[in-house]
């Protein structure tokens, strides 16, 4: 019976966990509930993950009705991959919330924040479960509407600010997707996303569908946050509570990423008429300025959090690249880079939260002579770090690599330099960083600081050996990945 | 509330319109698997004709009919209800939400199943509505009491 | 073009720009609420007017003789916009909560004000 409801149940169990979240008023017992269904989460996803790759895509049909009439539950190789990700990060940063959580969020909120988070880890595993249309809008918008209310509970005023440009651009995007899927129903009659792909071809590319496409391509680059649309992006990250940043980080723009994925591929089709036109001329170019501008703008924060934020647009920049190329090498990068990233970055930031649990501050001043006072955190973060500008034996290098190869084969030689720059950029800003914590000696004010709590630094931990280890060992990222990139590209998964 | 003492039309209207205004909140909502209706529409309506009642009385009216505590536990049993309507019927066999298992006869299990659902979304949506006045109208209150 | 058979997309894209222009234009944090509203009102219109089937009538099983042939409107897309109203009202909860809380902290709800107090700092 388990087994053959764990699409369903990868969804309802944080679903069903959410309200009793909320009912436990008791902050502590939220937390253990949560952190168990996460777990839950994660070991399913990972057996729906082997399931996958042993016999193929699962489809679920939610309430017994059958697709194209009623809501489909898809799982193939792209989504149960975003799905492994997503519950993982969930699952490692809700065993370090607790702690963190603890000192940043006034106690009356922590039932109500670990509710949220639930919510939005429902909504981040729906987005990528669903094999309907109109579900997944739903879906995005419990997860956003719910990393709202995550974002505002930020300890600095403009935590709110920072949430509420998200809301409104947010529901921009999300209002923009919506009306790509109603002009997509009127044209075709239908919501479920592989009915859609199996009966566009014949209707070709009339201006409905091209406006359709318009409106999913534009809403879904808002919510990933691709370069110029971006700007929501910083403060929101800066801002929020450590915990919900590298959660957020490493997830929310990453399933944004699958969305435009699943709709680029799945639904129009690799051969879309628009395709060639708007991936290659449009995307490729303003990944590429992403990941050049936004790694400049990295260099001259102030704040770690929000160069990190700043960072984060980049490496969006290089999966976009990836995509953006439609090739299979392209495909694998930048499903593969999503991959590293969430590591990477999600490890990021939680080692950043560490430093903010101890010191209250990640001002780039504040951290002086913090590599002495803290070496396990602080050789955490240049680890990371290592990983973020792509040295050889982390994550960060490998989908680079591949990315670099995908440039040449296309013959694009200045993709691939700037690719390179943005390293070179990357080492810059990692490299303040280090030079203030290790290089600098620590002001005599400087409060007295030790080691963040085993239950913090070890999730932190976990994440930034992961992106050592899956720098080594790239059978699950790249073969994943590859098989993805077939799978979207037409190819046997 | 020296004001609201003195508009008595609004007082002895509200008064007569808000038994009859929740009786129709309660008809759309059974009715919904017949015709036009449903526990979202009822929902409103019912959250509605409480909401009209505060706005007349006062909120310390309100609550005491409805103490804004025991409005979120019913919020969150009212989504508990849906959810677990849908695993109820996954642990009789069937898929999440599907309705057939719950009965002999699928036709009356769909009509369990539709009946019991929407009252869960119709409580959480009443209460939910309630709430989110309650919240901004309160806060308000509160605000004026300190300042 | 078509103009009078295709009007309520024109009442949709009218709807659909005023929003938009209030929630660029507009520094009052309520007044981008409001017409991010607005914004959304008109996807709300486009799918409703989409379930409109010439001669339909409402999408209730006339039973008998009379049900024979009879022909429906479509409800899918009054169902799906129902969920994305539902969606719309927790985003306008949601903003306007927080417009409450930007109140409490800065004192204002005008945009350039906050932003001043944040260049300040």
């Amino acid at each position: 019976m388990i087994a053959a409801n764990l699409p369903a149940l990868q969804i309802v169990l944080p679903l069903i966990a959410a309200p009793l979240c909320l009912l436990l008023r008791r902050g502590n017992l939220a937390w253990a509930l949560a952190l168990f269904v996460s777990l839950a989460a994660f070991a399913i996803a990972v057996a729906l993950l082997t399931q996958v790759l042993d016999s193929g895509a699962i489809s679920y049909e939610l309430g017994g009705w059958a697709p194209p009439w009623g809501i489909e539950y898809r799982v193939d190789v792209l989504n149960a991959f975003v799905l492994l990700i997503v519950a993982a990060i969930g699952a490692v940063v809700l065993a370090y919330a607790r702690r963190s959580v603890a000192q940043e969020v006034p106690t009356s909120q922590h039932s109500g924040f670990y509710t949220a988070f639930l919510l939005c880890l429902t909504g981040l595993l729906g987005v990528a479960i669903t094999g309907d249309a109109f579900n997944l809008f739903v879906f995005l918008e419990i997860s956003s509407l719910s990393s709202y209310v995550l974002i505002s509970m930020g300890r600095d005023r403009r935590a709110l600010t920072a949430a509420f440009q998200y809301l409104v651009m947010g529901t921009i995007g999300a209002t923009f997707i919506v009306i790509g899927i109603g002009l997509l129903y009127m044209s075709t009659g239908t919501l479920n996303m592989a009915d859609l792909g199996a009966r566009l071809p014949a209707i070709g590319a009339n201006r409905t569908v091209l406006a359709a496409f318009a409106f999913l391509t534009v809403g879904a680059t808002i919510k990933l946050a691709l370069f110029p649309l971006h700007f929501w992006l910083p403060n929101a990250y800066a801002y929020a509570p450590s915990a919900v940043t590298a959660f957020l980080a490493s997830t929310a723009t990453k399933v944004s990423i699958y969305i435009l994925l699943r709709f680029f591929f799945t639904v129009f089709g690799p051969t879309f008429e628009a395709e060639e036109i708007t991936l290659n001329n449009l995307v490729v170019p303003l990944a590429t300025i992403a990941v050049l501008v936004c790694s400049t703008v990295a260099i001259y924060q102030g704040n770690v959090k929000r160069m990190l934020a700043y960072s984060s647009i980049a490496q969006i920049g290089y999966m976009m690249i990836g995509i953006g190329f439609g090739t299979v090498t392209g495909l694998t990068a930048g499903i593969a880079h999503l991959f590293n990233h969430a590591v990477t970055k999600g490890g990021l930031f939680l080692v950043l939260g560490c430093i903010v649990w101890r010191i209250g501050s990640c001002r780039l001043g504040d951290l002086a002579g913090l590599g002495r006072r803290m070496p396990l955190t602080m050789f955490a973060f240049v680890l990371g770090g290592l990983s973020l500008i792509g040295v050889p034996l982390t994550a960060g290098f490998v989908s680079k690599w591949v990315l670099v190869q995908a440039a040449i084969e296309q013959g694009n030689w200045l993709v691939a330099v700037a690719i390179l720059a943005g390293s070179l950029l990357a080492l810059i800003y990692v490299w303040r960083v280090v030079e203030v914590a290790y290089l600098r000696p620590a002001p005599d004010s400087a409060p007295e600081a030790a080691e963040a709590p085993w239950s913090m630094l070890i999730p932190a931990w976990i994440l930034i050996g992961a992106s050592i280890y899956f720098g080594v060992e790239t059978s699950l990222s790249l073969g994943v990945a590859e098989a993805a990139a077939r799978f979207l590209l037409g190819g046997a998964g | 509330m020296p004001m609201i003492q003195r508009h008595s039309i609004l007082r002895v209207t509200t008064k007569l319109l808000t038994p009859f205004i929740l009786m129709f909140a309660l008809y759309v909502q059974f009715h919904g698997d017949f015709g036009p209706g449903g526990g979202f529409q009822a929902g409103v309506i019912f959250g509605a004709g409480f909401i009209l009642y505060a706005l007349i009385y006062g909120i310390e009216a309100a609550e005491k009919v409805a103490p804004p505590g025991i409005i979120r536990v019913v919020m969150t049993l009212g989504l508990l209800l849906y959810i677990g309507v849908g695993y109820f019927g996954m642990f009789l066999g069937g898929a999440f939400l599907d309705y057939n298992v719950l009965r002999q006869d699928p036709v009356q299990g769909q009509h369990l199943g539709i009946t019991l659902v929407e009252l869960g979304v119709g409580t959480t949506v009443a209460a939910t509505m309630i709430t989110i006045f309650f919240s901004f109208a309160g806060r308000m209150r509160r605000a004026g009491r300190s300042g | 073009m078509d103009i009078p058979g295709l009007f309520n997309y024109w009442i949709v894209i009218f709807l659909m720009m005023t929003g938009f222009y209030v929630v660029i234009a507009r520094g009052n944090l309520v007044k981008k609420i409001v017409g991010l509203n607005i914004f959304q009102t008109s996807v709300f219109i486009l799918y409703i007017s989409m379930g409109k089937v010439e001669d339909g009538t409402a999408p209730i099983v006339i039973e008998g003789a009379k049900g024979v042939g009879a022909v429906y409107s479509n409800p899918l897309p009054h169902v799906l916009i129902l969920t994305a109203i539902v969606v719309g009202i927790a985003t306008t909860a949601l903003g306007l909560a927080l417009i409450v809380r930007i109140k409490e902290a800065y004192g204002t709800v005008e945009e350039d004000d906050i932003f001043a107090q944040d260049e300040a700092e």
